[in-house]
């Protein structure tokens, strides 16, 4: 069945089952590969994406489900100006180092500093713990989240 | 090391390098590259003292520097970049000799040529064991200067003036006289035509102006917007997505499959059957997935499917019982155990570990008529190419394998198994398939950090100091496997390191590894390599020597290193930053533990917190290191604090089990990772000095096992012998 949706601000029309997870739509049908799949079952947050502004796992979110709200992934999140501080931190912090995961973690961490500018320590835990990092950059991640919210 | 070992120990006729047909020339070759530049062709050994051993009569370049009209230097080389920095500490190198901004390298993956990037004793191109800056450091500065002075001498001979009145800097030659200047691009058809000139002197440390210095990874811009490309993001034109199901039990078959509910799932095109897996083939792998979900297939499990864990340590302890091959002897254990004063003795176990890549394994291949492509991230690529062609049954030749940015390796990316089986998929499949394995699947079908055994034995004097000690241990060869001219007479350098050339001085030393291989579960290299088991064996045992003779854990290590003033000063300077000996709140306490592997000297305090329940949080660690002279120290610090995540991760969560022949974890709920909210502080404090470099990328990583281990030991008594941390165990009675 037919689907259109918004992504980043443009409209795509898809021709699948309405149970797909939006994540395989993203990467495999509409060829965007910055969003990652990590584990399938929302466990890892490397899928993550935001629908009408909130980080959203796309791996179990279903196309069904998504209808008029607007997605927006890694590869439009800098024309935002909190993804844009994040992705300004996450170089100036050296955070990166496989780099599988960090789509995700910067799509979190967006979301993160746009509805709460100045994330305490157990916010970030709150809201970064759902994100692996194989590679451990936890540290900088949250040093990078700190600078962002005081730039 | 390990590969340093293996070069001196390899007895197997190397391939011959001669075919290049290349003189010996120092081991550097420079001429004319396409386009009208200068090419050096350089050979990086891949542990140190492997140009002593190689056939002086030959030269094998492995590594490639061109300049270009343009001026950029285009660096290809063997290694790749999964996170560990490599892409930019070794450009610095270059640039540092070279006199150019590192800004100005560029460089390339090597395409897969075992005969061009291998090393000739091994035989492999590989990116593994720490050892990249350890073989690049010399060569790669070398290449630096030489093409600095051919530069140089060019733009002398073009300005008729004495080579000595001109000096390179920024990337041009300058004549300060008359100030006349010519970039290099400019410089590089006339540098190719003269000789290469010998010895050229290479930089003081007091004269580098790159490294030392905290430079910007030069691959990270495209890794925060999505534009970076792994293995996994390749799309060839018409290519359809694959995921599988492979048998549960390792050496399984499949006995039937009823895939009439698969095939009518939306987007499905084709089913599959290999001898022991099942594919679905879909437009998009939500369909896949879909479709396998809905595959009934019935399985012939197999010799192995009443395997459990249990049996294997159970036999494993059993080979300790047995006498193995003599890794290291020094003095006569026998008689001075014999006259010891005392003895503690003591078995330990690690687990089987998965590598969990946060990219889970794929391949993406196109088996054409004639031959076969593949796109895959790979820290093998040549091994790759071989195992493509292996399935396609075409020859070598006929691979063309790509590689990609690795979404983690840690060893995983060493194997090419998931190439293979992309092969053996797209032979079926007209046009190109990328095969994506579920990570149920990458769990449960990887290839995983061998189960160790081992059985100790200390004697030690009147005043509790170790004078004899003992080591067996048993477990699997991955080296015997993966690099069978490294096994010799029983001797695994990889799976001893760590248990033998320790940093203390002890007279009467007596370790043997019994090779052990359990069946039905495959084994392989994991970060840290043989050191993620000896080093958490080897510094507990330490640190129930020291508890026996009732003296602090520091100091008794430091009673022992009288002979090692490196590994001295990192235990000193961990002590000291830590805070050891400073009152701790009940409920925790801080283990110590030293090593000395991969060139690199390294202390670790771990500052723990055991719950009433049992649970335990690692609140702070303060690492020392000494890795020799520093390149890149943003890259020290970061490859240190992830190592360290890495090996807290297996130290409080890492256990991968067998119960009837399957894996029972499969997914992060059941294979749990260090998050954020467990991440501890960490703080890195490096010793500077200018020997050669050490290896950096997993020397956290086994070092932090036994620290957290001995932290719990002071936090509850209780010493834990057997990773992961059982809360259970530490659990205190209500």
């Amino acid at each position: 069945m037919a689907f259109t949706i918004s992504v980043n601000q443009k409209a795509y029309t898809v021709d699948v089952d309405g149970d797909t997870p939006l994540l395989w739509v993203l990467r495999d049908v509409l060829g965007m590969t910055g969003t990652k799949f990590g584990c399938g079952v929302a466990l890892c947050g490397a899928c993550t994406v935001h629908i009408d502004g909130a980080p959203t796992r796309s791996c179990v979110t279903v196309i069904d489900n998504i209808g008029k709200s607007e997605i927006t992934t890694i590869e439009a999140i800098g024309a935002t100006a909190p993804g844009a501080k994040i992705q300004k931190a996450w170089l100036d912090r050296e955070v990166v180092q496989c780099g599988y995961c960090q789509s995700g973690q910067i799509m979190s961490a967006s979301a993160l500093l746009a509805r709460n500018p100045h994330p305490t320590d157990a916010d970030i835990d709150s809201a970064m713990s759902g994100n692996i990092c194989r590679c451990g950059t936890y540290l900088r991640i949250r040093e990078a989240i700190m600078q962002a919210a005081q730039s | 090391m390990i590969l340093d070992r293996i070069a001196s120990t390899a007895t197997e006729s190397p391939p011959s390098a001669s075919t290049h047909n290349i003189s010996r020339r120092g081991f550097l070759h420079a001429g004319a590259a396409a386009g009208g530049g200068l090419m050096l062709s350089l050979r990086l050994p891949f542990a140190r003292g492997e140009a002593d051993a190689a056939d002086a009569d030959s030269f094998a370049p492995n590594a490639f520097v061109r300049i270009d009209r343009d001026g950029r230097v285009v660096l290809t080389m063997p290694y790749v970049e999964m996170g560990q920095g490599t892409y930019t500490s070794i450009p610095m190198l270059i640039a540092e000799e070279l006199e150019v901004e590192l800004a100005q390298v560029r460089l390339e993956h090597a395409p897969p040529n075992e005969r061009l990037y291998a090393n000739p004793l091994l035989g492999v191109q590989a990116t593994g064991n720490s050892n990249a800056i350890r073989g690049a450091w010399q060569p790669m500065r070398q290449a630096g200067a030489t093409a600095r002075v051919m530069l140089v001498s060019a733009a002398a001979k073009r300005w008729n003036v004495d080579p000595t009145s001109c000096r390179a800097q920024n990337g041009e030659v300058l004549h300060a006289p008359t100030g006349r200047r010519i970039k290099y691009g400019e410089l590089a058809a006339d540098a190719a035509s003269l000789p290469v000139p010998q010895g050229v002197a290479l930089k003081q440390p007091k004269d580098f102006k790159l490294i030392g210095t905290p430079a910007k990874r030069l691959d990270t811009p495209p890794k925060v917007n999505g534009s970076a490309i792994y293995g996994i993001d390749a799309r060839p034109p018409g290519v359809k997505f694959a995921t599988l199901a492979q048998s549960p039990v390792f050496g399984g078959r499949v006995r039937s499959v009823d895939d009439t509910s698969a095939k009518a799932v939306k987007g499905v095109r084709q089913i599959v059957r290999l001898d022991d897996a099942v594919a679905v083939v879909a437009d998009h792998m939500g369909a896949a997935k879909k479709g396998l979900a809905a595959l009934k297939i019935e399985w012939d499990e197999g010799p192995h499917a009443k395997l459990n864990t249990a049996d294997i340590a159970a036999e494993l302890e059993k080979a300790t019982l047995t006498s193995g091959a003599v890794a290291q002897n020094i003095g006569d254990v026998g008689s001075a155990m014999a006259g010891a004063a005392s003895k503690v003795e003591a078995t330990y176990q690690v687990p089987f570990l998965a590598h969990a890549t946060m990219e889970p394994m794929n391949c993406t291949a196109h088996v054409r008529s004639d031959g076969c492509e593949v796109w895959v991230g790979s820290q093998a690529i040549a091994r790759v190419q071989a195992a493509a062609a292996k399935a396609a049954g075409v020859p070598v030749e006929k691979v063309v394998a790509h590689n990609h940015l690795i979404g983690g390796g840690f060893g995983r990316r060493l194997e090419a198994d998931y190439a293979a089986r992309a092969v053996e998929i797209a032979k079926q499949v007209d046009g190109p398939v990328k095969v994506v394995w579920t990570r149920e699947e990458d769990i449960q079908h990887d290839m995983y950090r061998p189960y160790w055994f081992d059985r100790l034995t200390a004697g030690l004097d009147a005043k509790g100091m170790p004078i004899a000690w003992t080591n067996r241990f048993a477990g699997s060869s991955v080296i015997a496997r993966w690099l069978p001219p490294g096994f010799n007479n029983g001797f695994d350098p990889d799976s001893t390191e760590g248990a033998i050339d320790l940093a203390y001085d002890l007279p009467n030393l007596h370790v043997e590894y019994v090779r052990a291989e359990p069946p039905g579960i495959p084994t392989a290299f994991w970060r840290s390599v043989g050191p993620s088991h000896n080093v958490f064996v080897t510094e507990s045992f330490m640190d129930e020597l020291a508890a026996a003779a009732k003296k602090d854990p520091v100091a008794y290590r430091r009673a022992l290193l009288d002979k090692s003033p490196r590994a001295k000063a990192v235990l000193d300077l961990a002590a000291e930053k830590s805070g050891w000996g400073q009152p701790q709140p009940a409920g925790s306490g801080r283990g110590v533990a030293l090593q000395f592997v991969f060139a690199s000297y390294m202390a670790h305090v771990a500052e723990v917190e055991v719950g009433k329940d049992g649970a335990v949080r690692v609140r702070r660690v303060v690492c020392a290191v000494d890795c020799g002279t520093v390149v890149n120290p943003d890259t020290v610090r970061a490859q240190i604090q992830s190592a360290i995540i890495f090996g807290i991760t297996a130290a409080l969560h890492g256990d991968i089990t067998l119960q009837n022949g399957r894996v029972q974890q499969s997914n992060f709920h059941d294979y749990l990772m260090v998050r954020m909210n467990e991440a501890p502080a960490i703080e890195v404090y490096i010793v500077q000095n200018f020997e050669p470099p050490g290896g950096m990328g997993e020397c956290g990583t086994s070092l932090i096992v036994p620290a957290v281990g001995n932290a719990i030991f002071a936090a509850t008594g209780k010493r834990l012998r057997r990773m992961p941390v059982d809360s259970a165990a530490l659990k205190q009675p209500t």
